[in-house]
């Protein structure tokens, strides 16, 4: 589930990423003050510890396929969620510039949803609710499964939800909704088992381990539900923002627009409101260019006048024609300058 | 994932590690030059309206470049990026299912909304992988790492980063040893069970703890106090500025200006 750039409008990253930079570093700032600095070594090392777990498979029963360890949940019941959250963002960090799993810009995103939901929404509220100060072995096992399962069902949810508003996929909210819930309920399901596996077995070897991480902030539910309120506003104040700016390009808002009333609904009665929305876009519009506004406006405008469809057809034609013969030619002079600028370095040598 | 794949990964990891042991001028660039210069990219190119695909084009000039002039192989950035985002790919795949309207007409042919931002979808992520891919294989991990630093970033965090970083390469060649040692094992399925799988990450992850625990002591014993040092000091200077006034006017006139369409625009008059 980790987004990438493609899939996001600007507003949407940009906000996801400041609101996230904002934790990072109030994050770095709680692990320097509260805990030793052991903590950073630590956390770096088990960091790279989720990249070796990763290596190494199970196959998960009845269905003749494997898996692996996800890692978010375990890491935040061994570290805490200060110190889970910036290790799980550093994780996010090296997948995104080396195996290409989610972008830079949408780094944001991918903290988000897969940092905070598990340190600072499903741990306080999940995990250690029902785990207490020092749980049995039946009580850490449904405190594990019940977590895993919850933050699998609020992170992918957090994904539908900035696909949605970034408006580059043309899937339906719901469509992509019941797409992802169910399919995530089973990865939640086996990511509980596989993290119940591995917290068992360092809680029989190692006890002191869980429990340490257990009473290490013995009040943490109070201030963290600050954070997630401060994250709240922060990401609503700089969305407010982005989208101020970003309104000049109406595109994604005009999008969500047509979403909430419901497409079948602009055709019809409410002709009033897409023709203002028209006329704000074409007063707003980025740049005046055909480029620009002829492939929105069969969107907002639903169903052409006809004549004007038929009239627009040669038009039309000629201006695809020469799209795709100016494609070509970019491209070409890109290549062209790329070979060009390796020629002339070889040659310098 | 077989052995031979998880051996592949691990090797596909280091060569692009060592891709930033270039010296180019490119690599010589302060990193934050880089990337500034790449975030100003990416977000060029994510600012376009879903149905933009010509205009998306230009931009190819920015990771070809960087590969001639920093010396990286592109056949190997290539085969990376066709791997892209699986993501990304299978949430635009329903595009054309849901956007049916015609907005293209190509001779007789009709192009669905669907069908363009789908492309444009598989352009942007050619585009934004390949600016990451491209920043790494320039600047380095550690040097990414310390330009973000000195741009802001809390210093925990950096000296975190550092930290994974450095053992990545150690504890996944761990990994590997112990999947590839207990495959050997397991004749059929037996073995791969989830209880194997909780022992086996289990011992791994102590061992891990014990290890950073040495490594702390280590540190200490050599006089760590909470940051790391650079080998090569950087400098802001005029080659910097000029990189970054360069890049982004470029980028602000492809986001501005839909340059195959005025080249098409001027070939089709010419044929008139």
């Amino acid at each position: 589930m980790h987004m990438a750039d493609a899939l996001l409008s600007p507003a949407v990253g940009g906000t996801m990423w400041a609101a996230t930079a904002g934790m990072i570093a109030y994050s770095s700032r709680k692990v320097r003050q509260e805990l030793d600095d052991r903590k950073v070594p630590l956390m770096g090392v088990l960091g790279a510890f989720l990249f070796a777990a990763q290596m190494i498979n199970f196959s998960i029963p009845a269905t003749g396929s494997s898996g692996h360890l996800g890692g978010g949940l375990l890491l935040t019941i061994l570290l805490g969620p200060w110190a889970a959250f910036l290790t799980i963002a550093s994780v996010l960090v090296v997948q995104a510039l080396f195996f290409a799993d989610g972008g830079l810009l949408a780094l944001g995103c991918n903290v988000f949803n897969m940092g905070f939901i598990p340190a600072f929404i499903v741990y306080p509220l999940v995990y250690r609710r029902i785990a207490g100060k020092s749980p049995s072995q039946a009580r850490l096992t449904t405190a594990i499964m019940i977590s895993a399962i919850v933050g699998l069902q609020l992170g992918p949810f957090g994904v539908v939800l900035e696909t949605w508003f970034s408006g580059i996929s043309a899937l339906p909210f719901s469509t992509f909704a019941l797409l992802m819930q169910p399919i995530h309920l089973a990865i939640g399901i086996v990511e509980g088992v596989v993290t119940v596996a591995v917290v068992s077995f360092v809680f029989k070897a190692r006890p002191e381990i869980l429990h340490g991480a257990l009473e290490a902030h013995p009040s943490g539910v109070r201030p963290l539900r600050a954070v997630a309120a401060a994250f709240l506003a922060a990401a609503i104040l700089t969305g407010g923002i982005v989208s101020w700016f970003a309104s000049k390009d109406p595109d994604g808002l005009e999008w969500a627009i047509a979403r909430v009333t419901g497409t079948e609904a602009l055709k019809g009665p409410e002709q009033g409101l897409h023709r203002a929305l028209a006329g704000v876009q074409g007063k707003t519009a980025f740049l005046p260019d055909y480029s620009f506004r002829k492939p929105a406006e069969p969107q907002n405008g639903g169903v052409k006048p006809e004549g004007e469809a038929r009239n627009g057809d040669a038009d039309r034609l000629g201006t695809s024609v020469a799209g795709v013969v100016g494609v070509l030619m970019t491209l070409a002079l890109a290549l062209l300058a790329g070979f060009v600028l390796k020629k002339r370095k070889q040659s310098a040598c | 994932m077989g052995m031979a794949s998880l051996d592949g990964a691990l090797l596909d990891f280091k060569r692009l590690d060592q891709l930033a042991t270039g010296n180019t001028p490119l690599h010589r660039l302060d990193p934050r030059a880089k990337v500034l210069v790449v975030l100003v990219f990416i977000i060029s190119v994510i600012s376009f309206n879903r149905y933009e695909v010509s205009a998306l084009v230009p931009f190819f000039i920015f990771p070809l470049a960087m590969v001639s002039l920093g010396n990286l192989p592109a056949g190997y950035l290539a085969r990376k990026i066709a791997l892209l985002c699986p993501f990304a790919l299978m949430v635009g795949v329903f595009n054309p299912l849901f956007d049916r309207e015609i907005l293209v007409h190509l001779g007789p042919v009709g192009i669905s909304g669907g069908w363009i931002s789908f492309a444009s979808i598989i352009v942007r992520s050619v585009l934004t992988v390949g600016g990451a891919l491209v920043l790494v294989g320039v600047t380095g991990f550690t040097s990414v790492c310390s330009a973000l630093e000195r741009m802001g970033m809390p210093q925990t965090f950096a000296v975190q980063l550092l930290f994974l970083y450095r053992y990545i390469f150690v504890l996944t060649e761990e990994g590997a040893r112990m999947a590839r040692a207990r495959e050997l094992r397991s004749f059929g399925r037996r073995g791969m069970e989830v209880r194997v799988f909780g022992s086996l990450v289990g011992h791994l992850l102590l061992r891990t703890w014990e290890r950073a625990e040495r490594i702390h002591l280590a540190m200490l014993c050599r006089g760590f106090r909470g940051e790391f040092h650079l080998r090569r000091p950087y400098r802001f200077g005029v080659p910097e500025i000029l990189f970054i006034t360069g890049w982004t006017a470029l980028f602000i006139l492809f986001r501005l200006v839909n340059v195959p369409a005025l080249f098409g625009g001027w070939i089709m008059e010419m044929f008139r």
